[in-house]
């Protein structure tokens, strides 16, 4: 079995590409099924469900998504090896810009949109930087110029990764990303030993716990002051 | 790549100055610091940074390498003239071969594509964005300048074959006219920048009805003005040989000569558009029906003369549509 991890911020299109995607994956007689990661709330495991695609939905609630999406990575995809898929798409959303969900020698996409400006991909983290395709998604509501502009700079970013647009409504591009994501020789039988390719963002301090007191006397563990010139 | 680790940042950005970029869009601050190996460099982060900025050395010295590489290519090289595009037939979604032997599109031609929707026009443009090897569900071929072409058309992001201006794009920058061309000719790393944005302002004001100031924000331009200035930057600033067309609406510009422009920047315009006079103005026409391409059309020279009698009937259109932005009452039909 192959296991792709996409990730990118909240809005940007990652389950509209992932269900054109299978689409043209299914065609191909591929086995596909979905472990969907989020925070609070998400409706998108029905959306797969009437595409008739096998899902999983995880919620973090109150913890970082990413910590949550790691800790539990291994059991969805011996979830997914039990049944037998061909290909395992884990979605998860990029909350805090410095995510970092992806794991060495497994597919990495991320997707990003162009109405989220063309200084984003300077503002994202290793979950643009160490991708291994980016998908940039509502290129038909920006100009062309804005979408070169847009690419040229995730490419500065990430240069080494394969940068594609797709049109999450019509699913234009989402046949050529499916060409992308299967690979015999990507066969896992499992995630042991396996590593990320960059650590998570820290935590744990007195929030992290459950304060909710402000002041300095209830802040313990992973603390740190920014620098307020008078 | 250890070559790179060990050379002083001020040494490659002497050589390679577009490192500059590389550095400031990935948040590393290199001022001060620039008598330092690449390697010193990140050595001096402190766990801290590395974890916040999420520095990691060897992914990103491989990444400079990558960079250094495709920018050499990128400016070292003349670009590849595409003189032709060659569509090899596959077959429509009942499986039935496709009605033509090999579809020759020229530098300077416009290729019309007409068919109801859903009947595989973005397919179609897929297939030749993507430069299909017989490998997309249409089992079409794509060939440029009549061979098998490079890998790059499909892989990078500054070589892609097709722009797309289409109906319902807007811009979504805070910017002046003159600010987001800049941007744009910065990103293509052109050369005599000035004179390149004076002359995309200038030919979109020759297309536009109402003429724009370099200052005016982009926001703020109409209809009209916001297509002719995307037609002039994609004229001159896109390096894609083929440009898509999804219509363009018959208001404050003149279709006519945005078409000319393209075709002057030795462009291959494909366009979608059921418009009579847009449609009887290409050189062909390619008819799609049910995935397959049906059939291909030369323009007939009835058609050409249809269409000088169409052109009038458009002008006379858009002088009542002048009227009534005057405030001018319409009296009496009118005869151009």
């Amino acid at each position: 079995m192959n296991l792709v991890t996409v990730s990118g911020p909240p809005s940007s299109g990652k389950t509209s590409v992932i269900l054109k995607t299978i689409d043209s994956l299914k065609k191909r007689g591929l086995k596909v099924a979905v472990a969907k990661f989020d925070c609070l709330y998400t409706d998108d495991d029905i959306l797969y469900e009437k595409a008739g695609i096998p899902v999983r939905k995880g919620l973090s609630g109150a913890l970082c998504p990413d910590h949550y999406f790691v800790s539990n990575v291994e059991e969805i995809t011996n979830w997914a090896l039990k049944n037998d898929f061909d290909i395992l798409i884990s979605e998860s959303a990029g909350l805090c810009n410095r995510c970092s969900p992806y794991i060495k020698g497994i597919k990495a996409v991320c997707v990003i949109d162009n109405l989220s400006g063309i200084n984003t991909p300077k503002k994202i983290g290793p979950m643009l930087k160490t991708a291994d395709i980016v998908v940039i998604t509502k290129g038909d509501i920006v100009s062309q110029a804005e979408r070169e502009v847009f690419a040229s700079r995730v490419n500065t970013v990430n240069p080494s990764a394969v940068i594609m647009n797709i049109n999450g409504l019509t699913g234009q591009g989402s046949f050529e990303l499916s060409t992308l994501l299967y690979e015999e020789e990507l066969n896992i039988n499992s995630l042991k030993g396996m590593e990320l390719r960059f650590p998570m963002p820290a935590a744990l301090c007195s929030y992290c716990l459950g304060e909710t007191r402000i002041g300095e006397s209830y802040q313990m563990g992973n603390v740190r002051k920014m620098k307020v010139e008078d | 790549m250890d070559s790179i680790s060990n050379r002083k940042i001020s040494d490659l950005i002497s050589e390679f100055p577009f490192l500059t970029s590389f550095f400031n869009d990935n948040g590393l601050e290199i001022a001060g610091k620039e008598k330092n190996t690449l390697s010193e460099y990140f050595a001096g982060f402190d766990e801290d940074e590395i974890e916040d900025k999420a520095i990691d050395p060897e992914v990103l010295t491989a990444q400079i390498g990558e960079f250094i590489k495709q920018m050499i290519a990128f400016l070292g090289k003349e670009d590849e003239v595409v003189k032709t595009v060659t569509i090899l037939p596959g077959k429509d979604k009942s499986g039935e071969a496709e009605n033509f032997n090999e579809l020759v599109i020229r530098q300077g031609e416009i290729i019309c594509i007409v068919g109801p929707t859903g009947s595989g026009k973005s397919r179609l443009l897929g297939d030749i964005e993507w430069v299909a090897q017989g490998d997309t569900p249409t089992g079409r071929s794509i060939l440029i300048n009549e061979d098998v072409p490079d890998k790059k058309w499909r892989f990078s992001s500054a070589d892609k074959l097709v722009a797309q201006l289409s109906q319902n794009m807007n811009f979504v920058m805070d910017l002046s006219v003159y600010e987001f061309v800049e941007l744009h000719a910065e990103s293509r790393m052109v050369e005599n920048r000035e004179q390149v944005i004076e002359r995309i302002i200038d030919k979109a004001n020759s297309l536009a009805g109402e003429s724009f100031t370099p200052e005016t924000p982009i926001t703020s331009l109409s209809g009209g003005q916001s297509r002719a200035l995307m037609i002039a930057d994609t004229a001159i600033l896109s390096k894609s040989p083929i440009i898509l067309i999804d219509e363009i609406e018959n208001a404050g510009i003149d279709r006519k000569k945005a078409l000319g422009l393209l075709l002057s920047e030795d462009k291959i315009v494909l366009m979608a558009t059921h418009d009579p006079v847009l449609a009887l103005m290409g050189d062909r026409r390619i008819v799609i029906k049910n995935g397959g391409i049906f059939k291909v059309i030369d323009t007939t020279d009835d058609e050409r003369t249809i269409l000088s009698t169409l052109e009038k009937m458009d002008k006379t259109l858009l002088a009542y549509r002048t009227k009534l932005r005057q405030g001018e009452i319409i009296t009496k039909i009118q005869n151009t």
